[in-house]
């Protein structure tokens, strides 16, 4: 069901996604942000960039991913048939590669070789120390000291990769104070730095940008299931932090109005202050990292404490287009705590042999709940952005304290 | 004319160099805010940027991101930082502008903010990451109120946009010395001087030139491009390593005092 294309139109020239997004920067990091902006304009519309992109994305990335039909996943739900889209087994076993991939290759045609990225997870580090490598660029991740400890591996792949890993000592020690960190260094070394950003996040025009390398995800997704079976899923469901993987699957969807669109955010502990990660669940309207969207906030409007058992979705932010999808009411956002994440990433192991990411088990866990309320010949899509490898050392850890050893 | 630059024009044409100094409201402690503000007063500051402190400071230097985060320790707010304002512009004819990241005020409300600080009489506000595309009502309704909004420039910026500040630009331009965060600096890089040169063949608004100023050698070698130095890093730097109060207000105001003799 086509209708006239009203969400692929935005941003406008002001970076705006309604009242949200913009350009919320220091002075000295205007110039930067008008470079980019012009520089990508010229990538999207050169067929030679775009052909080297795709061809990165097929030969080093491994795409298209398969849309892998959960049979036995569906029997348990008892519902819908419920599909993954298999970003888990991209090259580095994460969605993030196809932003890398494409930002990098931007950084190429700017003639910047000094890269600086941020990560939670590790898991857009990684991406990005992996495609810096594949270009010979220098690397530099910042990331929160708390999160160098939850993801020490994710840390020392990093530096197998030749890139420098900065441990951010301010703030909670997290995602958001190691994009602080790293906005610190682009103010600082802006002539010779390319500020690769990990989600849809950030000042225009990162929030398109990364959305437009992550929208592959969608159009393959959209495409496969058509071949397949004629039609269009009724629901697509994603898991949403900063929001990349979620934006890149729902954009194509955007104008498919029989296609119901939600969004899982991370519920933490409970919903008091501090204890979960569900910016627009929780939220209100605020500015952070350069732009206008939904913050988890103080009274006071500082920015509040977060908390997920993912160190992926613990941010405090979320995409300005995501906030606008949550005002038009195009996407619905919904929340999945801790302990449902862990029974999601349990379930999908043990029905499908596939461990997915803790980020993306919120997504399974919802997306379960959801088929079992929707008939047998109806079909849920769950982006699966990645794969649990990396959670092992916290699940095992939190199982133990349930004293769960089956 | 707004009534800080009237303020600032009166002292430029009579020769004056300006120096402004920085503080974090709160820091170390609420109680401390309003003696070391006399101590910046009496050793010659011509005005004061009183810092609201943010969580995320991501134009600041570890100096300030450490004082901005004991401040909102020890409890500082918006509006505890209008009061400071308010009980010092009582006592005081010295300009006050708040100088803070753009997510607090928007909390605590534009327009809110611009009755409170008129009442408080505020001078000015300082938004480093709110530049003029996302200002225009901002500025509005502070100017509505008799409140400047100033906005900064740096090296790299262009001549148009140099053009478009100087437009909007209803108090003085506040020149970013060097591409970087806040924080004291040994010296500055030769590009300063023309920056500041090329600034000032772009507007006739007063220069005042911040970030990484530590010294006196290097504010008097900046007053001779600008119409006066910004300094706060080493202010803050100077109370946190002070054993009290007493001995942070003796050593702000001697230091304040070196400057501006330096600079006249």
């Amino acid at each position: 069901m086509q209708t006239i294309r009203p969400a692929s139109s935005l941003p406008d020239a002001q970076g705006k996604f309604g009242r949200f997004g913009g350009k919320f920067v220091p002075e000295i990091l205007i110039p930067a942000v008008s470079e980019l902006e012009q520089a990508y304009e010229e990538a999207r519309s050169d067929a030679g960039f775009q052909t080297e992109l795709r061809e990165l994305l097929r030969e080093y990335a491994g795409r298209p991913n398969p849309l892998t039909h959960a049979e036995r996943l569906s029997e348990h739900a008892g519902g819908a048939q419920i599909y993954l889209k298999r970003e888990d087994l991209n090259h580095t076993g994460a969605h993030k590669i196809n932003n890398v991939l494409g930002q990098l290759l931007l950084a190429k045609r700017m003639g910047k070789k000094r890269i600086i990225a941020e990560t939670g997870a590790g898991q857009h580090g990684v991406a990005t120390a992996t495609v810096a490598a594949r270009f010979g660029m220098e690397c530099i991740v910042y990331m929160g000291e708390e999160d160098t400890v939850r993801q020490r591996l994710n840390v020392f792949r990093m530096q197998l990769l030749g890139a420098r890993v900065v441990p951010v000592t301010t703030g909670s020690r997290t995602l958001k104070d190691a994009v602080n960190e790293a906005i610190r260094d682009w103010v600082t070394n802006v002539e010779t730095t390319f500020y690769c950003i990990g989600s849809v996040v950030g000042p225009h025009p990162y929030p398109m940008i990364v959305r437009d390398f992550q929208k592959i995800i969608g159009e393959e997704t959209r495409q496969q299931f058509l071949e397949r079976h004629g039609r269009l899923p009724e629901a697509v469901v994603a898991c949403v932090g900063g929001g990349s993987n979620a934006m890149g699957m729902f954009y194509p969807f955007l104008e498919d109005e029989d296609v119901q669109l939600f969004g899982v955010e991370a519920g933490g502990r409970g919903p008091q202050p501090g204890e979960h990660a569900a910016t627009l669940s929780a939220g209100e309207p605020g500015i952070l990292h350069g732009a206008l969207s939904y913050l988890i906030q103080t009274g006071d409007g500082q920015i509040g404490e977060v908390h997920s058992v993912s160190a992926g979705l613990d941010y405090p932010g979320v995409g300005p287009e995501h906030a606008w999808l949550k005002e038009t009411g195009r996407v619905e956002y919904t929340s999945v705590n801790d302990a449902e994440a862990l029974e999601g990433m349990k379930l999908l192991s043990r029905t499908e042999g596939i461990i997915p990411a803790l980020e993306s088990a919120h997504a399974v866990y919802f997306a379960a709940k959801l088929a079992g309320r929707m008939a047998g010949e109806q079909a849920v899509v769950i982006c699966l952005s990645g794969r649990g490898d990396k959670d092992m050392e916290t699940v095992a850890a939190l199982l133990a304290g349930e004293g769960e050893h089956d | 004319m707004t009534e800080l630059r009237s303020l600032l024009q009166k002292k430029i044409q009579s020769g004056e160099k300006l120096l402004s100094i920085y503080l974090t409201a709160g820091f170390p402690d609420a109680e401390a805010t309003l003696p070391l503000l006399q101590a910046l007063a009496e050793g010659g500051a011509d005005f004061i940027e009183l810092g609201v402190p943010f969580s995320d400071p991501l134009a600041d230097g570890p100096v300030i991101q450490a004082a901005s985060t004991q401040a909102l320790a020890a409890g500082m707010s918006v509006e505890k930082a209008l009061q400071l304002c308010d009980r010092f512009t009582g006592e005081h004819e010295l300009p006050v502008l708040l100088m803070g990241y753009a997510n607090p005020f928007m909390k605590f409300g534009w327009q809110r903010l611009a009755e409170q600080a008129q009442q408080a009489r505020v001078a000015g506000m300082i938004i480093p990451d709110l530049p003029p595309e996302e200002s225009e009502t901002v500025q509005e309704t502070l100017r509505a109120a008799g409140i400047s909004l100033v906005f900064l420039a740096s090296p790299n910026t262009s001549e148009a946009r140099i053009r478009l500040i100087d437009r909007l630009c209803d108090a003085f331009v506040y020149a970013v010395s060097v591409t970087g965060v806040t924080g004291a600096r040994d010296s500055l890089p030769a590009q300063t001087t023309e920056f500041l040169q090329r600034l000032r063949s772009l507007t006739e608004h007063p220069v005042l030139v911040g970030f990484g100023v530590s010294s006196a050698a290097t504010a008097r070698s900046l007053v001779a491009h600008a119409d006066g130095v910004i300094i706060g890093s080493s202010v803050i730097e100077l109370i946190r390593t002070a054993p009290g109060l007493d001995a942070a207000c003796e050593r702000v105001h001697a230091f304040v005092r070196e400057i501006k003799t330096a600079i006249s």
